[in-house]
């Protein structure tokens, strides 16, 4: 026989030195820290980010002003963070409210029935029928802008889809066997609820919440844009965004393009923060 | 059948096969899942390798197929047809020369029709030919080839898995748990296109949980006990308790509800917490020091045995 | 006595699995079903269990409608997947403490070993998981058993341990007890007396 002596190595483990799961914590850790720097920053930095210095206008970005100076010589990194801080605080709002929403109407069609699921489920139906843009528009202005209209215009709009995500996991619960095992145990109904359904659902429901985030900011700053949402006295970056249009065409580009990239990153921050949160709850990518 | 004097179609010698995975957050640990693994298969056999569902026993197919998952490592020598097999040639031979026939319809894509799965998607017409051929001969009517898997019987799907290994010709079919939940009736009757694959020349190494599966249509018989092999026996063997060799074969075979149905006290050791030197030494009534050492496999009356006490 | 009259169902609108199917099984036997693959067996268990109700037809057990019965119900059934009969995100422990007052002897007899139960099921293999469902599924109350398959995909040692176990106490217990199996030796093993199903039209 050939016995060669030697082992041939079929496979080896490309180990990386970090691996996918501290990856994924590091990206959940510096995603959270981050944001809420943005946000406690921007609270704070009120003050500057109003200070007018008609000896400092129009300022290219430099070191003392590393965003620059707009036409009234405020700090556009202050005014940045502090409009970024509002829309944060208003997505987070929203959000919560919205998935309060889901929460509810999820859970109620996925237990209380078939005709309350269809009426449910048709209003999901509706409400992501409509384009999102329009439906804000359209609350926001019934309500009366302002921030009030902005938040409930952003939770209404928003709980269609975590509700479908909460409704869907609650049916495929039900069915599950255990959970009519627990049943044919003589587990009362309450019991299967919180020992078995709630432990289950509650870690998507966060990740859903989370995932709202992004969605909730980037909206709440397009219908400031648009001139529907926030008042120019709230200086959310969906004001600072649109203020700075008008300047664009003297050649003040700094006034558009920081802000806007802070937007797009604190948007994308949320988005990695609630797939990093994701990937670490669900089994089944969690050995990955 | 005993094939000593054939020429052998695959042989494994040394196959280990570990795991990395996470435990409790972040700590990373490797499971040594098969260890020191040998089996052969020769010319016109069919050999089962038995073992309880889980004690990754599916590992040993997915290793000659080179199709482990990411997370493995894995080394041993494998030949094929006296070749020694490399990464890259195990990925040219599969599929070709070595085929898997996997548990269930799950492997085939249910959007697509079957006929056109079976031809890899490929339309020459000596494709087309060979498919109509495998059809006819699995009696599959020509008209399967235009279903959904969703619409197959059970049997159905197992014989167009089969068409679907056959395409190419292979050498060596590798099925993996293939009727699971059969009646020993059905399963012999699907395992019976096996029987004559073996029997044109070509080899099978059927991996199986079913024992009493593997003594009605399997030529020898490898017994999988935490991670290796520890006796590979012709079938004839398994009639009585005397013919077999290692404790672990006898305590099976009084285990069987025919035999006698007689628990046997202890349970096959984790991967983390393996014993020293022979993995059945925990539960064996012959347990000594010696046992603690490394287990060579000795060859004892045309059957190979890992332990040192057997006669 | 388990009785089940007249029992009719289906999956698919006009095709009946199970068509005016009749049994009768007292405590003291261990009564056998038999049918090829596909001809309902599931099916027929998770009615003589309650988990389903025949679209014509009634469970009795001690002439009272299985489906009337509130609370624990003494008709328990094993399923052949264990793993999707315990949830993954609860201790073993809690999940046996959803049985009737499981006795420590039977935890013992089932060679469930004590640090099993602080795990979670993903860490225990099928074989041991079954345990605990075999476990759960004895409680106080129980007085009739359906195992569907329960061991097919456990080894024999694991297999000939649990069913010896399971025999004695359904003998001691007076529980009867309901077996699907495709092993005929198994089923030659166990049962007392077997029915064979074949109302497939």
């Amino acid at each position: 026989m050939n016995n060669t002596g030697s082992v041939t190595v079929l496979q080896k483990y490309p180990r990386k030195r970090l691996n996918q799961r501290s990856q994924t914590l590091m990206a959940l850790a510096f995603g959270s820290i981050f944001l809420v720097a943005i946000t406690v920053i921007g609270t704070m930095v009120g003050d500057i980010a109003i200070t007018t210095n008609f000896t400092q206008k129009n300022f290219l970005p430099q070191m003392a002003h590393p965003f620059g100076t707009d036409w009234l010589g405020r700090d556009m990194l202050a005014r940045t963070l502090k409009g970024m801080s509002i829309s944060i605080y208003i997505g987070l709002f929203a959000s919560v409210i919205s998935a309060v929403i889901a929460g509810i109407l999820g859970a109620a069609a996925a237990t209380l029935g078939k005709k309350v699921d269809a009426v449910i489920t048709w209003f999901i139906d509706l409400v992501m029928g409509i384009p999102h843009l329009l439906l804000l528009i359209l609350i926001s202005y019934a309500i009366g802008r302002g921030t009030f209209g902005v938040v409930v215009a952003v939770a209404i709009s928003h709980w269609p889809v975590l509700t479908r995500i909460i409704r869907g996991e609650i049916l495929q619960l039900k069915e599950s066997n255990y959970i009519k095992i627990a049943g044919k145990l003589g587990q009362s109904k309450m019991k299967i609820i919180v020992k078995h359904m709630i432990p289950h659902v509650f870690p998507q429901f966060l990740v859903g919440l989370v995932l709202l985030f992004p969605h909730a900011i980037l909206h709440e700053a397009a219908l400031t844009f648009l001139g529907f949402g926030l008042p120019p006295e709230q200086p959310g970056i969906g004001i600072i965004l649109s203020e700075s249009m008008k300047y664009l065409s003297l050649g003040m580009w700094w006034l558009a393009l920081f802000p806007g990239m802070v937007l797009m990153t604190a948007v994308l921050l949320f988005d990695l923060v609630g797939g990093s949160l994701r990937k670490m709850i669900d089994p089944h990518s969690a050995q990955e | 059948m005993s094939c000593m004097n054939n020429k052998y179609i695959l042989q494994i010698k040394n196959l280990s096969v570990s795991f990395t995975q996470y435990e409790k957050g972040l700590r990373k640990i490797d499971l040594k899942v098969i260890r020191n693994l040998n089996v052969s298969v020769g010319e016109g056999e069919l050999v089962a390798v038995v073992g309880s569902s889980g004690s990754g026993k599916s590992l040993l197919a997915h290793a000659i197929l080179g199709i482990l998952p990411q997370n493995c490592d894995a080394e041993g020598n494998i030949w094929f047809e006296d070749e020694l097999l490399s990464p890259k040639r195990i990925e040219e031979l599969r599929g070709k020369k070595i085929v898997l026939v996997p548990q269930s319809v799950t492997y085939l894509d249910p959007l697509e029709k079957v006929g056109r799965q079976v031809r890899k998607e490929q339309n020459e017409e000596n494709v087309h030919k060979k498919q109509e051929e495998l059809f006819d001969f699995y009696k599959l009517s020509p008209n399967t080839a235009d279903l959904y898997p969703f619409e197959l019987s059970g049997g159905m799907a197992r014989r167009v898995l089969l068409t679907t290994a056959m395409m190419e010709s292979p050498r060596l079919i590798i099925a993996d748990e293939p009727t699971p939940g059969l009646h020993l009736e059905a399963a012999k009757k699907a395992m019976s296109h096996f029987r004559e694959f073996a029997d044109k020349g070509n080899g099978v190494l059927l991996i199986t949980h079913d024992v009493e599966l593997a003594l009605e249509v399997a030529d020898r018989i490898a017994v999988f006990y935490a991670g290796t092999t520890v006796e590979e026996a012709p079938v004839s063997d398994f009639q009585s308790v005397d013919t077999l060799r290692h404790p672990y074969t006898k305590a099976l075979w009084r285990a069987l509800p025919q035999n006698g149905f007689h628990p046997f006290p202890g349970k096959q050791p984790y991967a983390k917490d393996m014993p020293n030197g022979c993995p059945f030494g925990p539960r064996c009534s012959q347990l000594t020091p010696e046992c603690e050492g490394s287990i060579q496999e000795q060859l004892i009356r045309f059957g190979r045995v890992r332990c040192i006490h057997a006669k | 006595m388990l009785e089940a009259k007249g029992i009719s169902f289906g999956y698919k609108k006009g095709i009946n699995i199970l068509d005016q199917f009749q049994i009768r099984i007292e405590s003291h036997e261990r009564v056998g079903i038999v049918a090829p693959s596909g001809f309902g067996k599931t099916t027929l268990c998770q009615i003589l269990s309650g988990y389903i109700k025949p679209a014509s037809g009634q469970v009795l057990l001690d002439g009272e409608d299985l489906h009337r019965i509130q609370g624990y119900c003494p008709v328990q059934m094993i399923w052949q997947h264990p793993e999707k009969a315990v949830n993954p995100r609860l201790r073993m422990k809690s999940i046996i403490e959803e049985g009737d007052q499981i006795e420590e002897r039977i935890i013992d007899g089932l060679g469930i070993e004590r640090d099993w139960l602080n795990r979670f099921p993903g860490e225990l293999s099928g074989g041991e998981m079954q345990r605990f469902c075999i476990a759960r599924a004895l409680g106080k109350r129980t007085k009739f058993l359906i195992a569907d398959e329960i061991s097919t995909m456990l080894d024999l040692i694991t297999q000939s341990q649990i069913w010896n176990f399971l025999l004695a106490e359904v003998t001691e217990r007076k529980i009867g007890l309901i077996v699907v199996t495709h092993s005929h030796s198994l089923m030659e093993r166990i049962a007392t007396r077997q029915v064979v199903l074949d109302t497939r039209i």
